[in-house]
């Protein structure tokens, strides 16, 4: 059993260069000297966002609690796949960070988990017919049900072509797993094409680093200082008239609160 | 059992800018008038926490629930329609102020041409000009007419614009000067004035200065904050019915308002109305309203869902071009554009206004000769500045990957380097185009869904074509690293087209036979009904349909205060 207490052993290093992989493939990587499994560890490592340290030795950034930052949907197994799914579709690069260490996944999960992920603004009454391609979607599947059905359908599509689950895949292969899902040609899922899970895969993924903080992702507005965007302000008045560019930190809905 | 309640002079179904007009004017005059509206209460600092792209642009928040209603589409009537269940194409306004909460602001007058169109076309092109499968028809009333109805509703909403030669005459100046020139737009100008054109600034409802209504209604200026289309406007600058004319109406005590109601049915005897049915949609508890005068203002799409759900005026038959309701649904076509990348210019893309932009006149209605193009009509060539929201703007040039690497590197890079160059094209009515009852699909209260069965023309396609090849040369002169231009109308895709200016199904006109509504929106077949709104438009011309049915609005008001003194039929 890892314990609350030997959790928190696994810090957070704050602004260093970690991938993806960096801890992806830190499999037996050792919590209060227990060897714990792949999957475990760099799931822990994302809740924090970073590079996993596996020594003992003392925090060297203090702990970030963001509450935010847990699941209230996916499996953790779930999240892991989610999580390497969206930095496929948004990979961290010279301009700054993937969707990884936006917070992406946290998003998705957080979506899912709200009234969107049951469609309850959608008509939803009957029949379903297959649609012509100008009549937008007929699917029965609820978001929710859609986007889990198609992690599980990527783990598959990975086992059958490669003999193993997304997550174990070079990123290369991860992409190529990933077009085929775009394509609509990776099966089906329960009826429905991989295409309609992909569109849904990528619309989060980038909702997850451009919508405010609030929601989940788009980690410290990271995913906006990444484009110059500033968030919100009460006008643009005098910026709007300039001919340079003028570059605003960004500023979150929060700062709209207290305006009453 | 609905329960039924007292008699009231006046009932309007729906509180946008049409029923908003409505009760202002009548309440002002001294009528009663009961405001039924499906959706909830707002006011305007509601709109204090409205900079939220994802909830507002992507979640809709404040359009209409579609788990309660939708439309249906199909393309041609060999198609099977079935509904539209998530929002993609036009969305559609709900509450109070309905889609005037959180639309653009662009405010036009249409052209003197748009309302005599068959007769000015014939005359110049003659009679072969328009194909015997295009219902084109005049409106039953000119420019000159509307005109003082159009002077009114841009002093009631405060409109900031400049006269513009080539359109109709005015009888004033905009009431407020045009919004500011951003260097963005000046780019465009640059290029057009060089190419001989005259662009202005388009005219707006995003006030560009402080500005106090003949109401006495007193608003702020815009402040430019990017958050206007899709959302409210915190400072009231934005001309909504919730800080214009709803409040007037509210003041007067006059008006009893009644949201959350939403009506299913017309009661009537096949003249005339007696009131109207609807449902509290928070308590599923049944209403019966009875009134003198009913007034239909929800929208083209429910205009036209009501009426045929009561039974009321002939419906319109795509077989033989017999009947009304239904009649000459039109849309617009805006799928000729060019896209400039700029490879080491930043623009302050993220400011900007729903109604902040520039465009030519030379290509709209029959300011050019058709004489050798498969088409009339044209479209406004602009360009515009909304404020890039980062959800929703992710340009790359053609070519480039839809994710991954190479994608996010060029959606990062052309972030604030990328403008536009646009077509708002007019939209001609075809006699296959056309709306009616779905005979499957429901809506939450049982009622049959509005079906809409439509694609895009030949005379739509050759437009398209026409302006892209406009917005290219401008884009040229314009001198960015990359252009890409589109130039190819599609098919109509009811996930993937971006108007949201629906109109027709219930057009005015001259004669009944051709048109469902006269001059002052009152219904040829019952003469206490008038029908309000978009709807009325025989065809849609190449500019935001606000401006003229808030004219028609007004005339409307008139129409009915006059049918209150002395019935009958106004024309
Ligand atoms: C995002 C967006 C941007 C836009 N930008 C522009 C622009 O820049 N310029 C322009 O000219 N136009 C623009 N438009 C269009 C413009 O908003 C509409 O033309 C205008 O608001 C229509 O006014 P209306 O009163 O006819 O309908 P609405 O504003 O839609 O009002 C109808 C009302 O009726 C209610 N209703 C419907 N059915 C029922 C029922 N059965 N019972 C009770 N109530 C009912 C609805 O809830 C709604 O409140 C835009 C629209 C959108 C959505
Ligand atoms: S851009 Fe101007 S009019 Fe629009 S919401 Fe912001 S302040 Fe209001």
């Amino acid at each position: 059993m890892v314990t609350e207490k030997e959790n928190n052993q696994i810090t957070k290093q704050a602004n260093t260069n970690s991938t993806r992989r960096a801890f992806l493939k830190n499999s037996g990587l050792t919590v209060g000297g227990i060897a714990i499994g792949a999957t475990f560890g760099g799931l822990l490592g994302n809740l924090r966002g970073g590079e996993v340290q596996t020594e003992q030795t003392p925090p060297p950034v203090a702990e970030v609690a963001n509450p935010n930052v847990a699941l209230m949907f996916f499996t953790p197994d779930e999240y892991q796949t989610t999580n390497a799914a969206v930095e496929r579709i948004f990979p961290e690069g010279e301009n700054g960070p993937g969707a990884m260490e936006l917070n992406a996944a946290i998003y998705i999960d957080h979506q899912l988990a709200s009234q969107w992920g049951v469609n309850a603004k959608d008509y939803r009454l009957g029949p379903f017919y297959k649609p012509e391609p100008t009549q937008g979607e007929q699917i029965k599947l609820l978001r929710q049900d859609l986007f889990r059905l198609g992690l599980k359908r990527l783990d598959n599509y990975s086992n059958e072509n490669y003999e193993r689950q997304f997550l174990d895949l070079e990123a290369g292969e991860q992409d190529d797993v990933l077009a085929a899902f775009e394509e609509g040609k990776a099966g089906s899922i329960s009826g429905v094409s991989t295409t309609e899970f992909f569109k849904l895969l990528r619309q989060l993924t980038l909702e997850g680093v451009y919508a405010d903080p609030m929601y989940g992702g788009n980690k410290e507005m990271l995913g906006w200082e990444m484009r110059k965007y500033p968030g919100t302000r009460m006008g643009y008045i005098n910026e709007i008239q300039k001919k340079d560019f003028v570059e605003l930190e960004p500023n979150s809905l929060q700062s709209h609160m207290g305006h009453s | 059992m609905a329960t039924k309640l007292p008699k009231e002079p006046v009932v309007v179904i729906g509180m946008g800018w049409a029923g908003g007009i409505i009760a202002s004017e009548l309440t002002k005059a001294g009528i009663k008038v009961v405001g039924l509206e499906r959706g909830k209460e707002r006011k305007m600092s509601d709109y204090l926490m409205v900079h939220d792209e994802l909830r507002f642009q992507h979640r809709e928040e404040l359009m209409q629930d579609l788990s309660k209603e939708t439309v249906t589409h199909r393309n041609n009537s060999k198609m099977r329609a079935l509904p539209m269940r998530q929002y993609g194409t036009f969305i559609v306004g709900d509450g109070l102020g309905g889609a005037g909460s959180h639309w653009n602001g662009q405010t036009y007058r249409f052209l003197p041409y748009d309302f005599e169109i068959k007769t000015m076309t014939e005359e110049r092109y003659g009679k072969n000009k328009i194909k015997a499968d295009y219902p084109l028809q005049d409106w039953g009333i000119t420019y000159d007419e509307l005109e003082p109805y159009y002077d009114t509703f841009e002093k009631m909403s405060g409109i900031s614009g400049e006269t513009v030669e080539l359109y109709g005459h005015r009888s004033n100046p905009y009431p407020t000067k045009p919004m500011l020139k951003t260097p963005v737009l000046e780019e465009f100008e640059k290029a057009a004035k060089k190419l001989g054109y005259k662009p202005y600034m388009m005219p707006s409802a995003n006030l560009s200065e402080n500005y106090e209504n003949p109401d006495g209604i007193a608003r702020a200026a815009c402040q430019y904050c990017a958050y206007c289309e899709n959302f409210g406007c915190e400072y009231g600058a934005k001309a909504d019915p919730v800080v214009t004319v709803l409040p007037v109406a509210q003041e007067t005590g006059n008006l009893d308002l009644r949201t959350h109601a939403n009506v299913t049915r017309i009661l009537n005897d096949g003249t005339k109305a007696t009131g109207v049915i609807y449902v509290d949609a928070l308590t599923g508890e049944e209403f019966e309203q009875p009134a003198e005068v009913v007034v239909v203002a929800s929208y083209v799409f429910n205009n036209a869902r009501l009426l045929l759900n009561s039974g009321l005026g002939k419906p319109y038959n795509p077989a033989d071009g017999t009947g009304v309701i239904g009649k000459n649904y039109c849309y617009q076509v805006s799928s000729g554009y060019s896209t400039l990348f700029y490879n080491d210019r930043e623009f302050n893309l993220y400011a900007g206004a729903g109604a902040l932009g520039i465009e030519i006149p030379e290509f709209t209605g029959d300011n050019f000769d058709h004489a050798n193009e498969n088409f009339i009509h044209g479209a406004g060539i602009r360009s515009t500045q909304y404020g890039n929201r980062p959800i929703a703007n992710n340009n790359v040039p053609i070519g480039t990957p839809s994710w991954g690497k190479e994608f996010k590197e060029q959606s990062i890079k052309y972030t604030n380097s990328i403008l536009q160059v646009k077509s708002q094209g007019a939209s001609m009515p075809h006699r296959q185009n056309y709306i009616d009852l779905d005979p499957t699909y429901k809506d939450a209260y049982g009622m049959p869904l509005l079906r809409i069965t439509y694609d895009y023309t030949e005379q739509d396609k050759a437009l398209v074509k026409y302006m892209a090849k406009v917005t290219r040369s401008i884009a040229e002169e314009m001198g960015p690293d990359h252009i890409d231009t589109v130039g190819e109308q599609a098919p109509f895709n009811v996930n993937v087209d971006t108007n949201t200016h629906n109109t027709g199904g219930v057009i005015m006109g001259a004669e009944p036979e051709t048109s469902a509504i006269n001059s002052y929106q009152q219904m040829w077949d019952a003469e206490n009904v008038f029908v309000v709104g978009a709807s009325a438009f025989p065809h849609n011309s190449c500019f935001n349909p606000t401006g003229t049915l808030g004219a028609l609005s007004y005339r409307a008001a008139e129409g009915i205060e006059t049918y209150l003194k002395q019935g009958g039929s106004l024309v």
